[in-house]
């Protein structure tokens, strides 16, 4: 199948950063996030070294609220392509009971995904992760470099990134320090979708429209994935035909109605959208440039 | 399924206040590009940050991290994505302010066209000359005047065809060969996507229609070259170089040549990700198999045998510099060209461009923003193209070799033929042969540290002690050396560092002659020091940091120094208006303070048996 020279371009440019990572980088780790961004990241890294397997593992920073049904995927995958998968869940905030239900958003994105992910990469000693995010994603994101500079303590400066000119990346630092790459920074969530419908790539069948356990809570439609979710008064658990923009842990994920159950369809209802992916996310909307501070912590 | 649509990567650039941001905002949102839930969070964010009173402040649009959201001004490059059914762009918003003009070189790096914005009440300002100039030396072709603010200009014609005329004529001086010019009114709209009903006399296209139907040539090379990137060799059946086209196309069967090596084969396999192909394209991110067992690893370029790439280490080019640190000649930073990343100084700056681009400035250092005309010396030869002719293998970032910050971009003109002329004549009689007829093993004792810090005199202690073991010494003295091979040079900080670096390549041939050789220099700056010690072989480099605190020194002054410096007799004193940069891992430090130059002698001593040096 010839791809359209757009997504040509996309694919040889992600194809030459995962190449590029490994000039600079002495341990790389690829964030597996399972989502439709990870599973297109993922078969970049296939490509970009065949016929060998990519020299790096997968690392996955569960927070234990991810969707059951991802968890599978997540597994499947690994074992499906015979790669390493490391998964990192951070204990203390287990044992502090750390819950997006009782804590809210951003307390339990920072203890279990953002001191979750510095734990994984401080424990492994990777010195470069490898990540899925988008600058179409979100403001702040659109001036991120593809390769990005953390210095010790995984804190970004975004007053101090270093110019990235034509295709010559940076990816040296010093001991202690540690880089973040994102191969798909120049893709747009609809160029996923085409990208995946084209090269029949696999992904969670939550984005796929399907009957399901339904909550209405702070205006996003929450599914009740198990019985940790409660309903408060009021609220009832109806069957909805709904589908995911984008997949994180399901307390904090909101639902779309949609019809949509192939990815020809999906790639159509994105195209028609008058909405952004991320408008289903509960940490987005917690305060103003959010994302931004999220990130100078260490958020990937 | 979606057409096959071209991609056009572009930015915008202006003065501060031309209204940039407020462009490609408008732009979006009256090409229906901007979503619902972004329209609600630019309503709540205009009432927030907006300077437009009640209503909607496009820039918000764009102007991505909270910092500049509340100084309202972009500080950085920001990219957008966005699609119309004709063609998917890219656009870098880069800022206006001067000081930023770094980020703008970046965005023009990756750009095929450059919309500039001037305000139609101020016309052509130096700045925006500069803007031109930048985007010209970058290597964009086609550039597009975006006349913003007509309404302060009464939406006149003949102010319109005034100011568009200058811009032609600077944008032609810069080699930017396809120019427009478009009257718009970014707050309001008029010619970005609609047609302006308040300038009927414009009948060109508005600027969205532009940008959809613009031809963008290639600016790749068509003959092939592949720069290899990573070897890919899961077992010992394949062996394959990977890396991305930069020029032509390649299939199974083609002739090629590796450079620097000069060996041919020719290629037997081509792969794009796990497809077999007949034939790749320039662009395309590939895997190639030669019929050859050659030994080929990652910088080395693989490219049609007729090749015109030229092998060399000794470049003219062009040095857009970007971090704070000052660029010095002599200071050696790493070059990155294509997949090759070399050691390389610049050995002198020809000339910079004045903040009037017309003019040429002489220059003894760039600070941030400059750009010159520069040579460089590499520490090896890389294949390389002038810029003009391929993108690829004629542009190139330096990066500090201190804290690898990417500290500025080049631009290569051409080669110099220099280097080619003069070969290393090989000695019969090694290294190793010299020191062993003087049963020693030759180093260089590096001591570094503030004047008066006691450097001179523990040196000199050494130098007698080694001198009555038997050993074969020189010490090479600071002020000793500036009253000869280096009684040309001063002390400012370009200065210091041809200082240093004179001195430690003395000190290495004295090495190589089988000595053992102390050097006492104050050498202020890590990265010489560094260099110094890139010059030897492990083990041959040990940095003494004789660790005085500055009030003892000024208290000792033996040379009334000091106090010269105090009273401002004396200009650039290492510790008084001059840096002095402490070793991080200095083999070894002595406590300069506590003012027994014989036990620290014997300290010193001691630790040079330990390596076994003694």
């Amino acid at each position: 199948m010839t791809l359209p020279s757009h997504l040509r371009q996309l694919e040889a440019e992600s194809i030459h950063i995962f190449r590029e990572i490994m000039a600079d980088c002495e341990k790389p780790v690829l964030m597996y996030s399972i989502g439709k961004d990870s599973s297109v990241l993922l078969h970049l890294a296939m490509k970009a070294f065949h016929p060998g397997k990519p020299p790096f593992p997968l690392l996955h920073v569960d927070t234990t609220w991810k969707f059951r049904d991802m968890i599978t995927f997540r597994d499947e995958t690994a074992q499906r392509l015979g790669l390493d998968l490391i998964v990192h869940i951070n204990k203390d905030g287990i044992e502090q009971g750390i819950s997006p239900l009782t804590h809210g958003s951003s307390v339990h994105t920072d203890i279990m995904k953002t001191q979750g992910l510095r734990q994984a990469l401080d424990a492994h000693k990777f010195d470069c992760a490898i990540g899925g995010a988008r600058r179409d994603e979100e403001r702040s994101r659109a001036k991120e470099r593809v390769f990005s500079h953390r210095a010790e303590g995984h804190r970004w400066d975004p007053k101090a990134q270093r110019p990235e000119l034509w295709h010559l990346y940076n990816g040296r630092h010093r001991p202690g320090e540690t880089m973040r790459v994102f191969p798909l920074s120049n893709w747009t969530e609809l160029d996923v979708w085409e990208y995946i419908a084209l090269e029949r790539i696999p992904v969670v069948p939550l984005y796929f429209s399907a009957p399901r356990p339904i909550v209405q809570r702070d205006g996003l439609l929450i599914m009740q994935d198990d019985d940790r979710l409660t309903l408060r008064p009021n609220e009832k658990i109806e069957q909805r035909r709904v589908r995911f923009r984008t997949l994180g842990c399901y307390p904090l994920t909101g639902a779309v109605e949609s019809e949509a159950t192939s990815i020809e369809e999906i790639v159509a209802e994105i195209a028609a959208a008058r909405a952004s992916e991320r408008q289903g996310r509960a940490i987005d909307h917690d305060s103003a440039g959010s994302m931004e501070k999220k990130k100078q912590e260490g958020y990937f | 399924m979606s057409a096959d649509k071209s991609l056009l990567r572009f930015l915008t650039c202006g003065s501060v206040d031309d209204g940039k941001s407020t462009l490609i905002g408008r732009l979006l949102y009256d090409g229906g590009l901007v979503l619902d839930d972004q329209l609600a969070a630019l309503e709540s964010d205009s009432r927030k940050h907006g300077t437009t009173g009640k209503d909607l402040d496009f820039a918000l649009l764009v102007d991505g991290l909270q910092a500049e959201r509340e100084q309202g001004i972009t500080i950085d490059v920001a990219y957008r994505y966005f699609a119309t059914p004709r063609r998917k762009f890219i656009v870098a918003d880069t800022p206006g302010h001067e000081q930023y003009t770094r980020n703008m070189a970046t965005g023009a790096s990756v750009s095929d066209l450059a919309v500039v914005l001037v305000d139609a009440s101020k016309g052509i300002l130096t700045q925006t000359r500069r803007h031109i100039a930048i985007i010209g030396l970058m290597g964009v072709r086609h550039v597009v005047l975006a006349l913003n603010k007509m309404d302060l200009a009464d939406f006149s014609e003949a102010r319109f065809k005034e100011i568009a005329a200058d811009f032609r004529t600077t944008a032609e001086r810069h080699g930017l060969s396809h120019s427009v010019a478009i009257p718009v009114m970014s707050r309001d709209g008029d010619n970005l996507v609609t047609k302006s009903t308040r300038m009927p006399w414009y009948k060109g296209p508005t600027l969205l229609e532009h940008l959809e139907t613009v031809e963008i040539g290639s600016r790749a090379s068509s003959s092939m070259r592949l720069p290899v990137q990573w070897v890919s060799r899961p077992n010992q059946e394949f062996r394959g170089y990977c890396g991305t086209l930069a020029g032509g196309t390649v299939g199974p069967g083609d002739a090629v040549r590796v450079l620097p090596s000069g060996r041919t084969s020719t290629v037997k396999r081509v792969l794009i990700g796990d497809h077999e192909v007949e034939r790749a394209v320039v662009g395309d991110a590939v895997t190639v198999v030669l019929a050859d067992e050659i030994d080929i690893s990652r910088g080395d370029v693989i490219a049609a045998p007729d090749t015109s790439l030229r092998v060399a280490d000794q470049l003219a080019a062009h040095v857009v510099w970007m971090t704070e640190q000052p660029l010095l000649p002599g200071r050696p930073y790493l070059l990155k060209c294509g997949t090759q990343t070399v050691s390389a100084t610049v050995s002198a700056i020809k000339h910079k461009m004045g903040i009037d681009t017309s003019e040429s400035v002489a220059a003894r250092r760039l600070e941030t923003n400059d750009i010159a005309s520069c040579n460089l010396s590499l520490s090896r030869p890389i294949v390389f193209e002038p810029f003009s002719d391929c993108q690829v293998l004629g542009s190139f970032i330096l990066i500090d070799k201190l804290n690898f910050a990417t500290a500025g971009a080049g631009l290569v003109d051409f080669e110099l033929r220099r280097a080619s002329n003069i070969h290393w004549q090989s000695l019969e009689v090694s290294k190793a042969a010299r020191a062993a007829a003087k049963s020693q093993r030759p180093c260089c004792l590096w001591f570094t540290g503030l004047s008066a810090s006691g450097k001179s005199t523990i040196a000199n202690l050494i130098d007698k002690r080694m001198m009555s073991l038997g050993h074969h010494t020189y010490l090479l003295d600071g002020d000793n050396i500036r009253h000869g091979l280096n009684r040309d040079l001063g002390f400012t900080d370009e200065d210091r560092v041809e200082n240093i670096r004179r001195v430690a390549e003395v000190a290495r041939l004295m090495v190589d002659a089988g000595l053992i050789v102390m050097v006492s220099f104050i050498s202020p700056f890590r990265a010489e020091r560094r260099m110094a010690r890139e010059l030897f072989q492990d083990g041959e480099f040990v940095e003494v940091f004789v660790d005085t605190p500055l009030e003892v020194c000024e208290a000792r002054d033996p040379k009334g120094l000091y106090r010269k410096a105090r009273s401002g007799q004396l200009a650039n004193f290492t510790g008084i208006d001059s840096a002095y940069e402490p070793p991080e891992n200095a083999e070894v430090r002595l406590d300069g303070a506590s003012g027994d130059p014989e036990a620290l002698a014997d300290t010193l001593m001691h630790e040079l048996t330990d390596r076994g040096l003694v």
